[in-house]
C-alpha cells in the first residue's frame, strides 16, 4: 500500500456531483433581474432604489434574527433572501412610505418563510406573502401610483381598463418598454422577458409555467375581447401590463412553491392563468397576479400528487 | 446523423481523453495470483483444488451448484499456495485461491480449439459458454449462459450488444471494440444463432466516432447486425436506458429485458464467447482501464484475472501523490475500496485512482424542490418525493412512490443543488424494504 498514512476514504457512490449549487442558481436569478432593476432606476430614480434597498436589507436582518432566534444555521449566503427583496421591491409602488415596505420585507422572510422551516419548506412565495399582506393592510398605500420621471400621481393600465377609461391609455410600445405607471420592477415587458429567457436559458425554469400561464391569459382575454368587441390591444395590454411577466417568469417559477411533475407544472400555469383572469376582469382589484399564484401554491401539493409520472415499464397509476 | 436516446438522465464529463487513444498493453503477468471464488452473481463457487496442486492455464479450479452460477479458471500455470479469505471489489471479504505463478504458460489439455464452430448446435455453444466461466463483462457479472437459455413462450427478437460504456474515465470497451471488432461481431453471430434472434444490434455513444465508423464499415455485408449510434448521456448503457433508446421498448417493472424481446450483452463478452467457442479459451483475462487523476501513467491493461489492483497500479509507475479514492468501476456508480490489495475480477472494466474530491463535500442543505432530480431520473421517479419518505421511515408510501424500481444511476445526485445524497438515501431505504419483504415471507412460512 504506497499510503499508510493518509487513509482513503470510502464512500458510496456516485463519486462525482455536477457545480450545480442552491446558492449560484439564486444569484443567477438575481442576474435575470437586472434588466428590470435597470428599467426600474431609469424611470422611478431614486425613489425605486430606497425602496429596493430597504426591502433587501429588511430582508437580510430578518433572517439573520430569525433563524437566530429558531436556533438554525445561518443562510442569509445563500442569496434567497437577498432574492425575496429584490423581488417583493418589484412588486410595490414607487410612492410606497419606506417603513411599509420594511414591514412587508419582514413579514414575507419571517411568516413567508422561516416560521416554514426555512427554504424549502415554505408553502407559499415569500415575496408575494409580504405583498398580499401589504395590499391588504394599507390598501392606499399600495394603490398609488406615480408616473415614471416625474412622480405625478397617475393610473396604472389595468386600472384604466377596470375604470373603463381606455382613452388615456399608454401606447403598447410605452407599455412594452415600460414608461408607464406601476410597480417598481415589473413596468418594462422588454426586460422582464429578457430576463425570463435567461433564466430558461440557463435551466433554472421549466418552459412549462411561464408559457402556459401567459397563454392561458392571453388566450383568455382575447375571447373576452373579441366577444366584447374590443380592439386587438386589448389581449396584449393583459400580457404586458401590470405584474403578469414578473409573475409568470420569477414567481410561479418559484421552485419551492411550484409543482415537481412536468404535466402538474402546465396545469400550475393554466390555473394561475385562469384565475389571473378572473380577479382582474371580474374581482374587486385591477391585477390579480399575486392572488392567483399564491392561490395556486396552496394546491401545489395536490397537483404533484395527482400528475406523478408512470415509471418505465409501469402502467399508468395514481397515488 | 439522426441519433436515437432515452428519456431523462444527464450529462457527466467523461475525462476518458485520459485513456480513449491507448492501446491496450498487456499487464505484467504477476508472480501471485489472488482469484476470488466469486466473480458472478449467485453462491460463491467451490474450490476443486487443493493447497500444494499443480494448476494450468485455463484449468477450472471452483465451480458452483445450480444453473445461475460460472466456473472459475486459473489464469496461469503454477500452484496453488493457499486459499484465504481477502476483499474483493465488491466489499466483503471472499475466499481466494491464490496461485504460484510458474512462467510456463502451460494451457490445460481442455483447452482445445474447434474445428467445426459452425456446426455447433445452440444447445452446444450455451454449454461451451458456460464451461467457459463466461459472465456480463460490463460490470453485472450475470452468468452469460443463462441470457441465452430458453424460456417458455419468450422468444427474444433482439440481441443489444453495449458499447455504450458512459462511465466517466473507463475506455475498456471503446478498446475492445476498436482492437477487436471482428471478434465481437463473430460472438454476436454466434449469440444470434444459439437463441434464434433475428437481429444483432450493436450499441454505441456518438462519443466514440472511431469504434461506431469501424464497426459499421465491418457489418455492412452483415444481413442482421446493425450498429446504432446513440445521443451521449448518462446513464446510457444501462440495461433498460439501452433497450428503449435502441428499439423503443420498454422493459416492464420486475420484468426481464427478455420481457421487451431483447438480451443485452456487453461487447467485451462477446468477444469471450468468440475465443470460448472457436478457441476453448475460457474467461481468464479482461481489459481494464487503470485511470484517474490520482495514476502517473493511465492505460488500458489486457490483464489476467487474479491481478492484484496494487500490481497494474505499480506498472502505471504509482500515484501522483497523496490520494482520496480508489474506485473499482467508474465515478457513477463504482464502488471505492479502502485498500489496493485486491484482485481485479471478471467484472473489473476500470480501475479510478483520485486524488481531488470530485463528489459532495457531505454537506446536505434543505430541498428546494427545483425536481431537477425528476427530470433527471431515467426511471422517471421522483427521487426527492421517495428520499422524503425513506427519511422518515415509510417504507410503504415510498414502496407505492416506485422505490425499488430505482437503478441507483446516481443521476439524481449529481443534479441535485442541495447536495442531498438522494441515491444513498433509497439505497438504504431498499435493503430496509428487502429484509422487512425477507422477514415476512419467513413469518408466513410459519403460519
Amino acid at each position: 500500500m504506497a499510503n499508510k498514512d493518509n487513509l482513503l476514504v470510502v464512500s458510496s457512490s456516485p463519486h462525482i456531483h455536477s457545480s450545480n449549487n442552491v446558492s449560484n442558481s439564486m444569484r443567477d436569478v438575481i442576474v435575470a433581474l437586472i434588466p428590470a432593476l435597470i428599467a426600474a432606476l431609469y424611470y422611478f430614480h431614486f425613489a425605486a432604489l430606497k425602496v429596493i434597498v430597504t426591502c433587501i436589507v429588511v430582508a437580510i436582518i430578518s433572517e439573520y434574527i430569525s433563524q437566530k432566534m429558531m436556533k438554525r444555521d445561518i443562510t442569509i449566503k445563500d442569496s434567497s433572501a437577498i432574492l425575496t427583496g429584490l423581488l417583493l421591491a418589484f412588486c410595490l409602488p414607487p410612492s410606497i412610505p419606506l417603513w411599509i415596505a420594511a414591514i412587508g420585507s419582514a413579514v414575507a422572510i419571517i411568516i413567508g418563510k422561516q416560521m416554514f422551516g426555512g427554504l424549502g419548506n415554505n408553502i407559499f412565495n415569500p415575496a408575494l406573502i409580504g405583498r398580499g399582506f401589504l395590499l391588504a393592510s394599507w390598501p392606499v398605500a399600495m394603490t398609488n401610483w406615480t408616473a415614471p420621471f416625474d412622480g405625478v400621481t397617475t393610473a396604472t393600465p389595468l386600472g384604466m381598463i377596470k375604470e373603463s377609461v381606455v382613452q388615456e391609455l399608454p401606447s403598447i410600445s410605452q407599455l412594452f418598454m415600460g414608461n408607464i405607471g406601476g410597480c417598481i420592477g415589473e413596468t418594462s415587458a422588454l426586460a422582464l422577458i429578457i430576463g425570463g429567457l435567461y433564466l430558461l436559458v440557463k435551466g433554472h425554469i421549466d418552459w412549462r409555467i411561464p408559457f402556459s400561464y401567459l397563454g392561458t391569459v392571453f388566450a383568455l382575454t382575447a375571447i373576452v375581447g373579441v366577444a366584447n368587441g374590443e380592439g386587438s390591444w386589448f389581449p396584449l395590454y393583459h400580457l404586458f401590463a401590470g405584474g403578469l411577466l414578473l409573475g409568470a417568469f420569477f414567481m410561479a417559477t418559484d421552485w419551492v412553491t411550484s409543482p415537481i411533475t412536468k404535466k402538474g407544472r402546465i396545469i400550475f400555469g393554466i390555473g394561475c392563468g385562469l384565475l389571473t383572469v378572473l380577479i382582474r376582469l371580474k374581482g374587486g382589484f385591477p391585477e390579480g397576479v399575486c392572488y392567483s399564484i399564491l392561490l395556486m401554491n396552496m394546491v401545489t401539493p395536490l397537483i404533484d400528487r395527482y400528475t406523478k409520472a408512470r415509471v418505465l415499464g409501469g402502467v399508468r397509476q395514481h397515488a | 446523423m439522426n441519433m436515437s436516446t432515452f428519456k431523462g438522465g444527464t450529462h457527466v464529463p467523461g475525462y476518458k481523453e485520459l485513456t480513449q487513444g491507448l492501446a491496450t498493453i498487456p499487464a505484467k503477468i504477476p508472480n501471485k495470483l489472488y482469484i476470488p471464488v466469486s466473480q458472478h452473481i449467485g453462491a460463491p463457487c467451490i474450490p476443486l483444488v487443493q493447497i500444494g496442486d499443480e494448476v494450468k492455464k485455463g484449468q477450472k479450479i471452483a465451480e458452483g451448484k445450480g444453473f445461475v452460477t460460472a466456473p472459475i479458471h486459473s489464469s496461469v500455470s503454477g500452484k496453488v499456495l493457499a486459499i484465504e479469505k481477502k476483499q474483493h471489489p465488491g466489499g466483503n471479504f471472499v475466499n481466494c485461491i491464490v496461485i504460484e505463478n510458474d512462467g510456463k504458460e502451460e494451457w490445460a489439455v481442455t483447452v482445445q480449439p474447434n474445428s467445426n464452430p459452425e456446426e455447433l448446435s445452440s444447445e452446444e455453444i450455451r454449454k461451451i459458454v458456460f464451461e467457459a466461466g463466461i459472465v456480463g463483462l460490463g460490470g453485472a457479472t450475470f452468468p452469460t449462459h443463462v441470457k441465452y437459455a430458453p424460456v417458455e413462450n419468450k422468444q427474444a427478437e433482439f440481441i443489444i450488444l453495449n458499447g455504450v460504456e458512459c462511465e466517466p474515465y473507463i475506455t475498456a470497451d471503446h478498446r475492445i471494440m476498436l482492437e477487436k471488432p471482428e471478434r465481437i461481431i463473430a460472438g454476436l453471430r454466434y449469440k444470434l444463432r444459439s437463441t434464434g434472434c433475428k437481429k444483432g444490434i450493436i450499441a454505441i455513444e456518438e462519443n466514440k466516432l472511431d469504434a461506431i465508423e469501424k464497426l459499421t464499415k465491418l457489418c455492412e455485408l452483415e444481413e442482421n447486425i446493425e450498429v446504432i449510434a446513440l445521443k451521449e448521456k448518462y446513464p446510457q448503457g444501462s440495461e433498460k436506458q439501452l433497450i428503449f433508446a435502441c428499439t423503443g421498448r420498454e422493459v416492464p417493472v420486475g420484468g426481464l429485458p427478455l420481457d421487451a424481446g431483447v438480451i443485452v450483452n456487453n461487447v467485451a463478452t462477446a468477444v469471450a464467447v468468440a475465443d470460448a467457442i472457436e478457441l476453448g479459451i475460457p474467461l481468464i483475462e479482461r481489459i481494464t482501464t487503470l485511470s484517474g487523476d490520482g495514476i502517473k501513467k493511465p492505460a488500458n491493461y489486457l490483464v489476467r484475472i487474479g491481478t492484484l489492483f496494487s500490481d497494474l497500479i505499480e506498472e502505471s509507475g504509482g500515484f501522483t501523490g497523496d490520494i482520496d479514492k480508489i474506485i473499482s468501476g467508474g465515478l457513477m456508480m463504482g464502488k471505492t475500496v479502502f485498500t489496493d490489495d485486491i484482485p481485479i475480477v471478471k467484472g473489473s472494466s476500470g480501475i479510478v485512482v483520485l486524488k481531488k474530491q470530485l463528489g459532495v463535500d457531505g454537506k446536505e442543505y434543505n430541498c428546494v424542490r427545483c425536481a431537477k432530480c425528476v427530470d433527471a431520473c431515467p426511471m422517471f421517479l421522483e427521487p426527492t418525493t421517495i428520499v422524503k419518505l425513506a427519511k422518515r421511515g415509510l417504507w410503504e408510501e415510498a414502496e407505492k412512490n416506485n422505490i425499488m424500481s430505482c437503478i441507483e444511476c446516481g443521476s439524481c445526485v449529481y443534479v441535485c443543488p442541495a447536495s442531498i445524497p438522494l441515491v444513498q438515501y433509497i439505497r438504504r431505504a431498499k435493503l430496509a424494504i428487502g429484509a422487512a419483504r425477507a422477514k415476512a415471507r419467513s413469518n408466513g412460512g410459519k403460519k
